[in-house]
């Protein structure tokens, strides 16, 4: 409890200086793309974490967020910032249609699911031409500072947003860790029929964590959209996007709450200097993902933070369960 | 007044008849104890009651009410609670957790939660290890937090599931004392149970199962001394 108000307010007032040290447009843009993997990680965490539904598929919240406001954008000039809203409004929609039949398979069957359905919904947008544009993707139109229409030419707009979204996500976390339905979920990933057997209602957990990790997800879908201001099927719905979210939040720390925000601070700036060693090859990243995912399954299947925490000595057995810290 | 009932209750697990056909009851108040072979089908008679199985015939009703068939939070939520014979901890969670999990069920706030669980874990002496990982622990504290848990429910009736096997004799006593203070406190307790010493001495009433059927349902001492329990244990000790 102390001890993440502490680190939360050391966070806090790094994020508030890190625009002063790096003014450097590169850096910012890479800082800024952390923030947003630290958030899509936070937010696959309630379901893939807490709850330890291996979802695969969380590109598709994230296409249908960009998807929505941009679309909604082009099409009648509605503010993304409206957009956004109804793409969380449809993302959760589409994690209870999803999560209904899923939900039933366990394990691998449910990550191969939610891995087809996200695959799914890329191929029809592919499809949609006039509607979607296809497997070209949409522009956003250009409007220059225009803040209210989620747009600005400074990055440092960009950042205070993803700065408030990495605030949310994280609150979200703490707040459902601390509740009824944190202990709920928990108890899911241990031991589902367990869980069954002293009252809870599991299909329903596993279906508001979902919604809810869906619908934050797919706010970052919206914020992608308007940060690139270009949105394709290959670069929202891929399936590579939906491991990437997962393998941050496991290597990590899975159904803590530091951990997927410490994956994405290692993760995405190794993945940028193995970028530049190896002179931009493909798949390098992925790599580095992979060999890394093992790594740490192996020797700390708990991820990064349990690693910190027995280095740093606090609570060398942790509070289990229901980890905060 | 009769608190659970199974009402000509058969169980097929595809041409394996594990329950043929038994009736008994439990009434309110009651410790009865559930005896019989390995492989007699008691395990399956709670999986029916709880709703983790349904039956192939018949019926289990609880409290008026028709159970079998409904899903197993909201039997639990009507007040039957069961322990698994091979216990389920929340591996991860300590044991504050664990038991706050079932406490959750009647106080959805945490701080009221959190103290009823307290209340639980002291009522079983471990009260001084709340912070303890449950993997962590011995075989006798499992058993204790299995039923801990179920008891946070604050259940109307408690299944329980040989929670004494591979106890001590000190760690048995200690047991039968938590299940007479689980009565007191106004549960009534359903227990399967192989220790005979312990059936004999804890329950009013006994009822015996044998290859799916009841073969006997009276007092410990009628039980004890009735010619088919004997042979149907005896029969065991050949196999
Ligand atoms: N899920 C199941 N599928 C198939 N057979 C089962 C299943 N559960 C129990 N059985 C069988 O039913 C019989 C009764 O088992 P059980 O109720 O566990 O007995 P007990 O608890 O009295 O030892 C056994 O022969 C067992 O193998
Ligand atoms: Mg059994």
């Amino acid at each position: 409890m102390r001890q993440d108000r502490l680190i939360g307010c050391a966070a806090a007032a790094v994020l508030a200086v890190l625009p002063l040290v790096f003014d450097n447009p590169y850096t910012l843009s890479v800082v800024i793309l952390t923030l947003l993997y630290a958030y899509l990680a936070l937010s696959w965490n309630i379901i893939g974490g807490i709850a330890g539904q291996l979802s695969l598929g969380h590109a598709a919240y994230f296409g249908i967020g960009g998807y929505t406001s941009t679309y909604l954008f082009l099409t009648y000039g509605l503010s993304p910032w409206l957009g956004m809203l109804a793409g969380a409004v449809l993302a959760s929609a589409a994690a209870a249609l999803i999560g209904l039949p899923c939900f039933r398979l366990r394990g691998a069957y449910f990550a191969l699911a939610t891995l087809a359905a996200a695959v799914i919904l890329r191929v029809i947008v592919e499809n949609s031409h006039e509607l979607l544009g296809g497997p070209r993707g949409m522009e956003v139109r250009l409007l220059h500072d225009a803040p209210w229409y989620f747009q600005h030419t400074r990055k440092e707009f960009y950042y205070a947003v993803v700065v408030a979204l990495v605030a949310v996500a994280l609150f979200a976390n703490y707040a459902v860790l601390r509740s009824r339905f944190g202990y709920y979920l928990t108890a899911i990933r241990n031991d589902e029929e367990a869980a069954l057997a002293l009252g809870v209602n599991a299909r329903r957990c596993k279906l508001q964590a979902a919604v809810l990790s869906a619908a934050l997800t797919a706010v970052g879908g919206t914020f992608y959209a308007q940060y690139v201001l270009f949105i394709s099927p290959d670069k929202v719905f891929g399936g590579h996007l939906s491991v990437q979210i997962a393998v941050i939040c496991i290597i990590g720390g899975r159904g803590t709450l530091w951990g997927p925000a410490l994956g994405a601070l290692l993760l995405l700036p190794a993945e940028e200097v193995a970028r530049f060693v190896t002179g931009g090859a493909p798949g390098a990243a992925m790599m580095l993902y992979g060999l890394l995912l093992m790594v740490v399954i192996r020797f700390e299947p708990r991820g990064l933070i349990a690693l910190a925490r027995r280095a740093t000595g606090c609570r060398a057995a942790p509070r289990a369960g229901v980890e905060v810290a | 007044m009769e608190l659970l009932e199974y009402r000509g209750v058969a169980k097929h697990f595809g041409g394996l008849r594990a329950i043929e056909e038994v009736s008994f009851h439990v009434g309110e108040g009651e410790i009865v104890g559930l005896i019989g072979p390995n492989g007699a089908g008691k395990t399956t008679l709670f999986a029916m009651a709880s709703g983790f199985q349904p039956t192939t015939r018949g019926e289990v009703w609880f409290a008026g009410r028709r159970i079998d068939g409904r899903p197993p939070p909201e039997i639990c939520r009507l007040g039957l609670a069961r322990t698994f014979q091979i216990v389920r901890p929340f591996g991860e969670m300590s044991m504050l957790d664990n038991v706050m999990v079932g406490a959750f069920l009647r106080h959805p706030d945490r701080p009221r939660a959190h103290d009823r669980a307290v209340a639980v874990l002291e009522r079983f002496g471990m009260a001084d290890r709340l912070e303890q990982p449950a993997r962590t622990l011995t075989l006798a504290g499992r058993k204790r937090l299995e039923v801990a848990k179920a008891l946070a429910t604050e259940p109307r009736l408690l299944l329980l599931d040989e929670v004494m096997a591979g106890l001590t004799p000190v760690e048995t006593a200690e047991m039968m004392d938590l299940i007479r203070t689980v009565r007191r406190g106004g549960t009534t307790v359903l227990l399967v149970e192989h220790n005979m010493h312990a059936v004999m001495r804890l329950c009013d009433r006994v009822v015996v199962i044998h290859h799916g059927r009841k073969i006997c349902d009276s007092d410990p001492a009628t039980v004890a001394a009735d010619p088919d329990v004997i042979a149907a244990y005896l029969g065991e000790d050949e196999d």
